[in-house]
């Protein structure tokens, strides 16, 4: 079981979701095509939950009693694909294939061609209900003291839709405590701001009023990520929504917070200067290697 | 030959919603497997998953007027190892919730068992809205997808049973009138297998059918046999994957064949066995069945007879498609 975070834990994460971003902006560079804003926000979940929280073997990935993670946003799939690749569940070299004919990393994720993955997905809002699903059947096989948890990644866009709505109230009924949703709240989709395009607001009132617990935190911050998640875990008697308040594309201040980036990859460029950003810390260390 | 119901031609051959085999399949499935789990979208008794309901009420799942949720809910399920059977009606599963079926369950390749009531215009008089005759067709360009249209309740019973135990997604079609009985307890069912229901003499003309509308043809072979018209019947419960050497055997030694569907012309059984035949040994070819029109309300003989699927629209293809020889 996860423990707190030490200073010391939160420094490893934080250069883990900088090898992440890094991996991201080569992979994009490598592909010419997909999405950056996404998966840069939301580096730091990720990492939070792949080498901090998550029950997992990364070696064993079918081991039965791990905890799940469906990204249903399947768009920002390169940085499940990069956290996966550096947290061993395939070689890191591979990430340069992504979106080439005979990948294991498609375009959208898909578990034909990366067995590991817990689903397919890329079509929006449909990653929910499969969770729901996933702990409907944990709770059939293991009870309400099951320890395993299902995670749900899930954009803020994508809360716009139907089905979300169908889950949320399925999830609030079946008081599916084993089941937790993440929201990232960045606030962008690719025709523009949430709030123009569908506003979202009060999003955390419209999760409670299904009957889940909800907790809003800053998506960068390791230690309320943490506390969220443990929260989460000890939750008894109802699903827990976590919206995470992220800035889209962040790490690099050319890509944070412009909608533009939604589905863009950077140019030669673009990537140098990305690279440089991230590998300097944000200008913190000078005189960093650059090829 | 198959063994049918001996009183496959009285008038008071005993009569059963095809749903209803659905409704107690499920039931032995569940017993014979703890995996299996059913889900609904408020239509339990109507699509006749009560019956597990009752007997097994913390394997079922109420999901409420939620047909999209209900797919990808199964879809997890099943990646937990679970054999899911998701019921509503065939209009709005796999009608509204397509997508999801199709990205959630067959893109993902889980065994999700999809039962569709209701299918066909015989649902008569709630009109055109819940008359689903697209299903067929949209479910069979499913890759990964098997689909079955069985012929009567009994046979219904068997395929859900069969389905049960395949690791692939299925889609079964039911229908909710009473539907003549037209097999026995005993009459064997294989998924992917067609069977040779009626063999006329000197057969001239094979029919293909699919569904309820099995009666109907082979009342029509009965019928043109004394008139010295030699039929051959092949029921086609399972359209998705084909018996192709069957068709193609039929194809061959009729030369002429009639497809019998309650299901829109254009994608439905009939498109599927032209495909086959159009690549293998092609034929002159009659279709029986919705020509490009929706549904509306009346009685199910008012409809089978406006929507020409009924016998005598059946004689006239057969004799159509004769003269194309």
């Amino acid at each position: 079981m996860a423990q707190n975070l030490d200073d010391k834990k939160i420094k490893e994460l934080e250069l883990k979701a900088n090898d992440i971003r890094q991996s991201i902006i080569e992979m994009l560079l490598e592909a010419k095509s997909g999405h950056t804003a996404g998966p840069l926000g939301m580096a730091d979940v990720f990492t939070l939950l792949y080498f901090h929280q998550l029950q997992h073997d990364p070696k064993n990935p079918s081991w039965e009693d791990r905890d799940r993670v469906v990204l249903s946003n399947g768009h920002i799939c390169p940085v499940l694909y990069a956290t996966m690749a550096h947290a061993g569940y395939f070689d890191i070299s591979e990430l340069k294939t992504l979106r080439k004919f005979g990948s294991i990393l498609q375009g959208h994720p898909h578990r034909e061609f990366l067995p590991s993955l817990e689903t397919s997905s890329g079509p929006l809002a449909s990653g929910l209900s499969q969770a729901v699903g996933m702990a409907l059947a944990d709770r059939i096989d293991n009870g309400v003291e099951s320890q395993k948890r299902i995670f749900c990644l899930m954009s803020d866009g994508e809360q716009e839709s139907g089905q979300i709505w169908e889950a949320g109230m399925l999830a609030g009924k079946e008081k599916l405590r084993n089941l937790v949703g993440i929201i990232d709240r960045n606030n962008i989709q690719i025709d523009g701001y949430t709030e123009n395009i569908m506003p979202l607001e009060p999003l955390a009132d419209k999760w409670k009023a299904w009957n889940w617990h909800v907790i809003e935190v800053d998506g960068h911050n390791f230690e309320e990520l943490n506390d969220a998640i443990e929260q989460a875990r000890a939750v008894f008697e109802k699903p827990t929504m976590i919206i995470a308040r992220t800035i889209p594309g962040k790490g690099v201040k050319e890509f944070e917070r412009k909608y533009e980036w939604h589905g863009k990859p950077p140019n030669k460029e673009e990537a140098e200067m990305a690279l440089k950003e991230l590998r300097s810390l944000g200008g913190q260390i000078s005189g960093y290697h650059n090829d | 030959m198959i063994k049918l119901n001996p009183k496959i031609f009285d008038e008071d051959v005993e009569q059963v919603p095809i749903r209803k085999g659905f409704g107690e399949g499920l039931l032995i499935a569940g017993e014979s497997d703890s995996q299996v789990v059913g889900l609904c979208a408020d239509l339990t008794e109507s699509t006749q998953m009560h019956l597990f309901r009752n007997k097994f009420p913390e394997r079922f799942i109420q999901v409420g007027v939620a047909e999209q949720n209900l797919a990808s809910v199964a879809s997890g399920m099943a990646a937990m190892g679970k054999i899911p059977f998701i019921t509503s009606y065939a209009m709005f599963s796999p009608g509204r919730n397509w997508e999801q079926i199709r990205t959630t369950i067959a893109y993902n390749d889980r065994p999700v068992k999809i039962a569709g009531s209701h299918a066909g215009i015989s649902v008569g008089l709630d009109g055109g809205t819940h008359q689903a005759v697209e299903d067929i067709a949209i479910t069979r360009v499913i890759p990964n997808m098997v689909v079955i249209s069985p012929c009567d309740a009994l046979e219904a019973k068997k395929a859900t049973i069969a389905s049960a135990k395949t690791n692939t997604p299925v889609y079964i079609r039911l229908a909710r009138e009473k539907t003549p009985i037209v097999t026995t307890e005993d009459t064997p069912f294989e998924i992917g297998k067609a069977q040779v229901f009626w063999e006329g003499e000197n057969p001239q003309v094979g029919i293909i059918a699919t569904g309820a509308l099995i009666h109907r043809a082979l009342k029509v072979a009965n019928m043109l046999g004394k008139e010295g018209v030699g039929v051959k019947v092949l029921n086609l419960a399972t359209i998705k994957p084909l018996d192709e050497d069957a068709i193609i055997s039929l194809a061959k030694e009729t030369g002429a064949i009639v497809t019998v569907e309650e299901h829109q012309i254009a994608g439905g059984m009939g498109s599927a066995v032209a495909e086959c035949l159009s690549r293998n040994f092609p034929v002159p070819q009659e279709f029986i069945g919705v020509h490009d029109k929706f549904g509306q309300s009346g009685t199910q003989e008012e409809l089978i007879k406006h929507y020409k699927m009924d016998e005598g629209s059946i004689i006239l293809a057969v004799k159509k498609v004769l003269t194309r020889k």
